[in-house]
């Protein structure tokens, strides 16, 4: 067995979470997102498809999916960032017995919206919603899409039957988007009692009828809050943005390589700006041309620029998956992702410049990137080093960003 | 008469720290064996079955020398002072 190591994150802190095919590592940055400390792995052997920070009420407690083969999977949480966690007796998030279904994997945790402090949400397979009001201690099956009349018509993707994104609406508490692989996009607004697939405009090129109502393989659904209607897309084939919360969707792949991929993710403050790595098609899966780039649009969509400085540009053949692309909160946003083959790319500048910040993991499944808020401050450096940061621009607290000011 | 699971390693810990487990009474099915295990030792119950009850598919289950899969399931009868094994599958990546 590796040895495990731990990491103590402070208030003002970053971490990235990475869920990798045999466990959770915690990396620990300061602010400014130079020099990576590695905490893990956790549950190893084990595939964490999913984890989180809750920090909401000033907790920090991470919860992360165990999947284990044979022992069935089970939701994990830690105070500490790892160092201790809870070893449940028994499963929290599981079918009830007359559903005629058994859990095989969990794909999301969501935690839930500020006002609501105790709620969390998770994403399985087979597609299904689960939701916990009391904090994650007891969760229960969200009746009114699994009884959907689309589900017997929703079949496996590549990864699975998986209901693997989460989107609460960003004001309204009684609307939330959810997408799985395949089925599409559903959306409720009231709480979850009533589902509509939204998934008008997304093309399924893998089905005779190219526009159905439902059965598209949506990868990943993101937003920003401060347009809560507005949605971004990347499908199995296509890039797509709503305006209309989901009503419709308009193609946006204006001069990306590719418009097949898996990952996605909004920019923290600004709601033009979103991040995807185009993947070479659904027969190759590997980033195109051999050349590992972040594209990015700052103009919703309407045209799209490769970020490459720090990334390798040849012989890069990468995969990057659906959850692998994660933001933190601070201005300039951090943007991070990870690798099939193990690595952890991050940029402190917004896709500026890129470092490699760790390499030889195994295949990483996610990554979930967040900006400590509670607990103590790091401790003070000492003198010397802090006169030689000194010129050095530090990381400003989102409030304080010109584009929080703008919104 | 009393059956005795040997439980894997890895379970262990859910089993006070032991690798076997001998319970009293003669279950009479290996769902009956089961049965008296969970309430001993709850926290085995969902590591090796799902929440339909269904043995997970990379857990085996011997009484004796004989995989339950290759009898009657967890109808398998279970003879007095039988030893039945939990066993993870030869599986995985």
């Amino acid at each position: 067995m590796p040895s495990v190591n731990h990491v103590s994150p402070h208030r003002g802190d970053v971490v990235l979470l990475v869920g990798t095919m045999k466990g959770l590592f915690v990396l620990r940055s300061d602010a400014k997102r130079k020099r990576w400390e590695t905490g893990g792995p956790y549950t190893i052997g084990s595939p964490v498809y999913a984890a989180a920070l809750d920090q909401r009420q000033g907790r920090h407690r991470l919860w992360w999916s165990q999947q284990s083969f044979r022992w069935g999977t089970v939701l994990n949480s830690s105070d500490d960032f790892g160092q201790t966690s809870t070893q449940p007796e028994t499963y929290s998030v599981k079918f009830p017995a007359e559903s005629g279904v058994a859990l095989k994997n969990i794909w999301q945790i969501c935690v839930g919206p500020d006002d609501q402090p105790d709620t969390l949400y998770c994403g399985v397979e087979p597609s299904a919603l689960f939701a916990s009001h009391d904090g994650g201690t007891t969760w229960s099956l969200v009746q009114g899409l699994f009884n959907h009349p689309h589900r017997a018509q929703w079949t496996p993707g590549g990864g699975g039957m998986c209901l693997h994104t989460i989107v609460p609406h960003a004001t309204d508490r009684k609307k939330m988007i959810v997408a799985m692989s395949t089925g599409g996009a559903y959306r409720t607004l009231d709480g979850g009692a009533t589902w509509e697939a939204r998934n008008q405009g997304v093309r399924a090129e893998f089905m005779p009828d190219k526009y159905p109502e439902f059965g598209q393989c949506v990868h990943k659904i993101v937003h920003n809050p401060a347009k809560p209607d507005r949605y971004f897309l990347q499908n199995h084939w296509g890039l797509y943005r709503s305006d209309d919360g989901a009503d419709s969707w308009t193609d946006i792949a204006n001069g990306v390589p590719s418009d097949f991929g898996f990952s996605m993710v909004a920019h923290p403050h600004d709601p033009d700006t979103v991040y995807i790595i185009p993947i070479e098609s659904d027969e190759y899966r590997c980033t195109p041309e051999g050349k590992l780039r972040v594209y990015r649009t700052r103009n919703a969509g309407a045209s799209w620029e490769p970020l490459t400085r720090g990334l390798p540009q040849k012989n890069a053949l990468e995969t990057i998956l659906r959850d692998c692309l994660a933001a933190d909160t601070l201005d300039p946003a951090g943007i991070y992702f990870g690798t099939r083959s193990g690595k952890v790319y991050g940029s402190a500048d917004e896709g500026k410049t890129w470092q490699l910040i760790l390499e030889g993991l195994p295949p990483v499944v996610c990554v979930k990137a967040a900006a400590v808020t509670s607990g103590e401050k790091s401790p003070s450096r000492p003198k010397a080093r802090a006169a030689k940061t000194k010129s050095a621009k530090p990381a400003k607290p989102a409030a304080q960003s010109k584009q929080a000011r703008r919104r | 008469m009393p059956v005795t699971f040997r439980i894997p390693s890895y379970l262990a810990g859910f089993a006070g720290n032991s690798n076997a487990v001998s319970l009293p009474g003669s279950p009479v099915t290996v769902q009956g064996a089961l049965t008296a295990l969970w309430e001993r030792c709850p926290a085995l119950r969902d590591r090796i079955v799902d929440e339909q009850g269904q043995v997970r598919q990379h857990v085996n289950i011997f009484v004796g020398n004989e995989s339950i899969r290759f009898a009657n399931g967890l109808e398998t009868p279970v003879p007095d002072d039988a030893e039945i094994l939990i066993v993870p599958a030869v599986s995985g990546g």
